[in-house]
């Protein structure tokens, strides 16, 4: 769906994205990680053929990037940094004007799928009062909706469900993996966690520009080969498993072992009470700031440059 | 892609205001000289205005006189600097190109909706012109010859059929004038994302090419300044019509024209779009 080969931005003196190689598959939920300032907001760009990179290649839906564009872009629906529309005109006279931008189609049927698209962003019974005076999370559906006009087979999403509450990011989740599992590709940007871990199959990570990780959901939080036990015997158990104990805090040890179902086996026949038992995974988090430096908005005295 | 620039010209609030405006100052204008009868004398003030007491249906051209050095090209440089920057600063202009629209076909779109501007608000400017003058000043279509008919500004006098093929001129003269004022304002749109930028920007060139009108000095280059011919739409209402510096004129909005639109497309079609 989105290759990219050695694909570099430089401005001015400033690296902005630095030789990265990505690699979206056909149905993926791709979630795209990055501290602020790491090059995503570029990259993205560039895919859509907004900033034209410096130097490397791209495909898009199979076919080159920019120069095939026209052809390309008619089959993405795109969220690039936030929504925008024309602050007085309503909602849906926002919609028919992009949706008329170089689409020749009659009037009854484009009417039919913004009514279709409203009422899969929760905008359904919006009424003609101009956009100036939507919420702002009445203007990110909107955003979506005008991204999920034309049944797009790539959606690339920057921050989809910025400034939606709780109930609206579930609802939002929901209507991705829907898409998803419709066939639509899911190009997540976001520096969210909670987000990506939520929603994405597959995660890429980038940092300082560069593409530090890319790899399967499942497999960044597989096991760790560690065993996190809790028990009010902890000291027992230190004393039973000295040389396996990683750390321990209170009544939380962890212990170095292949399988947490034979280790709570053996405690229990030992006379130690486990009150909870299970294998380590590391989050996304610990995967992210191991793989990542500072973001690019966090300037320490030491880190400037004269 | 015109199409839906033209609809969002229709639709937006401003454009109507400015239009108001644009047909508001020469009523203010007809009521003073109206109620107070003082026209300011021949050879003085707003070209056409010392003979419109006499004649209303010369209204048309004096309204036109009266907004088109300053008022007329204020609008423009306000629409056409925001054709650009506008969207960008919105956030629109990323959508539009994602969806996507080629970037020449946008700013041929936007220039073309600037035509259309300066062609609706000199369209309303002279229909109120022509209403103001004749329901304040009267239409003496009986009188024929001095003083009263339509006498041009060589003292012949006019048929009616005279009077609107040179009016229609005189538009398409004005027209053609903004429209080549408007690339110098689209292009400055290319260069910014703010649009109040880019309007200030083509005032300022309005500003200058007028100083250096008046200067003595700078005759050299007078015949190439963007404003130079704007008022030669008076040789309209000459007779016979004074067609030299209208010829002039025309050539030298198509060359402004040409190569704003061009720096405009040099600079738009490359550009990083990062608003």
């Amino acid at each position: 769906m989105i290759t990219t080969q050695a694909l570099t931005k430089r401005y001015g003196s400033v690296l902005a994205v630095d030789s990265v190689s990505l690699n979206v598959r056909e149905g993926d939920r791709y979630g795209f990680l990055g501290p602020n300032g790491s090059g995503k907001t570029t990259l993205v760009r560039m895919l859509l053929g907004l900033v034209f990179p410096t130097s490397g290649t791209m495909e898009v839906l199979g076919q080159p990037m920019p120069a095939r564009a026209s052809a390309v872009l008619p089959q993405v629906g795109s969220l690039i940094e936030g929504p925008a529309a024309y602050p007085y005109l309503s909602g849906r006279r926002n919609l028919a004007l992009i949706d008329a931008v170089g689409l020749r189609e009659g009037r009854r049927a484009r009417q039919a799928r913004i009514a279709e698209v409203l009422d899969q962003v929760g905008l359904g019974g919006i009424d003609d009062r101009p956009v100036k005076n939507y919420s702002l999370g009445m203007r990110q559906r909107l955003g979506l909706a005008a991204a999920l006009l034309r049944r797009p087979k790539l959606l690339v999403l920057d921050e989809p469900t910025n400034g939606l509450d709780p109930q609206g990011i579930h609802e939002i989740r929901d209507l991705l993996v829907a898409l998803n599992e419709g066939g639509t590709t899911v190009f997540l940007s976001s520096h969210l966690l909670s987000e990506v871990e939520q929603l994405c199959t597959r995660v890429g990570i980038v940092d300082r520009g560069r593409l530090v990780l890319e790899d399967t959901l499942a497999s960044l939080r597989a096991p760790t080969g560690r065993v996190v036990v809790e028990s009010p015997d902890a000291e027992k158990i230190i004393g039973m498993l000295n040389g396996q104990v990683v750390s321990h805090a209170g009544e939380e040890v962890i212990v170095t072992h292949a399988d947490p179902a034979e280790l709570n086996a053996w405690l229990v026949g030992e006379g130690v009470r486990v009150s909870a038992i299970t294998a380590q995974r590391l989050s996304l988090e610990q995967v992210v700031l191991a793989a990542t430096g500072p973001g690019a908005d966090r300037v320490a005295s030491s880190e400037v440059v004269v | 892609m015109i199409r839906v620039e033209l609809q969002k010209l229709v639709l937006r609030p401003r454009v109507w205001l400015s239009v108001a405006l644009l047909c508001g100052l020469p009523i203010v204008v007809a009521v003073f000289l109206a109620t107070t009868k003082i026209a300011p004398p021949p050879g003085q003030g707003g070209a056409f205005l010392s003979a419109v007491l006499a004649n209303g249906s010369l209204y048309p051209a004096a309204a036109l006189a009266l907004v088109l050095p300053v008022f007329l090209p204020l609008a423009v440089a306000v629409i056409a600097g925001d054709s650009i920057a506008g969207e960008a600063s919105t956030g629109t202009l990323r959508y539009l190109l994602a969806r996507p629209v080629g970037r020449t076909k946008l700013l041929t779109a936007k220039l073309i909706a600037v035509a259309v501007f300066v062609v609706g608000a000199v369209v309303l400017v002279v229909i109120t012109g022509l209403i103001t003058g004749v329901s304040l000043f009267g239409g003496s279509a009986e009188a024929v010859g001095q003083p009263g008919g339509v006498t041009s500004l060589s003292g012949a006098s006019l048929g009616p059929v005279d009077v609107v093929l040179r009016l229609l001129g005189a538009v398409g003269y004005i027209v053609l004038s903004m429209v080549g004022f408007g690339a110098i304002a689209l292009f400055l749109s290319t260069l910014t994302d703010s649009a109040l930028g880019a309007a200030l920007g083509a005032i300022a060139v309005l500003v200058t090419s007028s100083v250096l009108e008046a200067l003595e000095a700078a005759t050299v280059i007078k015949p190439y300044l963007p404003t130079h011919y704007w008022l030669s739409w008076i040789d309209f209402f000459r007779d016979p019509i004074l067609w030299r510096n209208i010829d002039n004129g025309v050539l030298l909005q198509l060359v402004y024209i040409g190569l704003f639109f061009a720096a405009a497309w040099a600079n738009f079609a490359t550009k990083d779009v990062t608003s």
